[in-house]
């Protein structure tokens, strides 16, 4: 991997649609009604339907894996914090920047951003050198 | 309310998961994967991989079923209108593959109190048919009030 400490890595950008929130419940098992229950969701005083923290997490996993050109073996370690919650049909912005890069491997800060706020924060990556 | 601190290193009976190629497909799409490896065998093999791989998060899928009697555990007693998924932390060890059969283990890895909030924290340790890591999981849920 040629990249080297302060550099960024690019940047993943993605617009869930209404549905992703189903597909997502359907791939994962995951059916809370938070997630794909419009009235429900409204009923516990959320603004919508929601997106699954672990989906998050995974276009996390996906912005680091770019950095190994997408070799699902590189990636070791993926620890993150969930804030705010996620909203379908609005982007997420999935930005990180090397911490450190050595023959040992490679860690990355990263976080994830949907209307300013960081719905994923404090995430760190850590890639097979 | 919290649980009892006795609780920690409790843990529960084995999940046994067999891991489908449509199942890695269908997960590999709703995320966004889009290397051939997650979706194509003869793609995997022209990696030198033996199989169509499983994304990395595809954790979540063969562990949940393991972490979910954790987190419903009344002596637990989490509760769930209150909890929100405040962490979460996966180490991969050897990749999963399609055809691979995983088994997870979730205890009850930490509970603490901070002000008004409660943390549980669950661990998850999967391995697979050889009896190799493949993935091991922290699965933090914050409870809010008192």
């Amino acid at each position: 991997m040629n990249i080297r400490q302060g550099d960024p890595i690019p940047e993943l950008r993605v617009t869930p649609d209404r549905y992703l929130p189903h597909r997502y419940a359907g791939a994962s098992g995951d059916f809370n009604p938070i997630h794909i229950d419009p009235e429900f969701a409204k009923q516990v005083g959320l603004p919508s339907t929601i997106l699954h923290g672990l989906y998050t997490m995974a276009l996390v996993a996906r912005a680091n894996l770019a950095v190994a050109g997408g070799d699902p073996s590189a990636l070791k370690r993926l620890s993150v914090q969930f804030r705010g919650m996620g909203l379908p049909e609005k982007e997420i912005v999935v930005r990180g920047t090397v911490r450190e890069a050595s023959g040992a491997g490679v860690v990355i800060d990263t976080e994830a951003e949907q209307d300013g706020t960081r719905i994923v924060r404090n995430a760190v990556a850590e890639l097979a050198g | 309310m919290a649980g009892e601190a006795s609780l920690v290193g409790k843990s529960y009976e084995p999940f046994e998961y067999e891991v489908g190629r449509e199942k890695i497909r269908e997960y590999a799409h709703v995320v966004g994967e889009t290397n051939p490896v997650h979706f194509d065998a003869h793609a995997a093999h022209g990696a030198g991989f033996r199989a169509v791989v499983a994304p990395p998060m595809f954790a979540v899928v063969y562990s949940a079923g393991a972490v979910a009697p954790a987190m419903l555990d009344p002596a637990v007693g989490m509760n769930f209108a209150m909890i929100v998924h405040g962490g979460q932390e996966f180490a991969w060890s050897e990749l999963v593959y399609a055809g691979d059969t995983i088994t997870t283990t979730a205890s009850v890895q930490d509970i603490s109190v901070r002000g008004t909030m409660t943390f549980y924290v669950f661990e998850s340790v999967s391995v697979n048919q050889d009896g190799l890591e493949v993935a091991r999981g922290s699965w933090t849920n914050i409870e809010r009030g008192g």
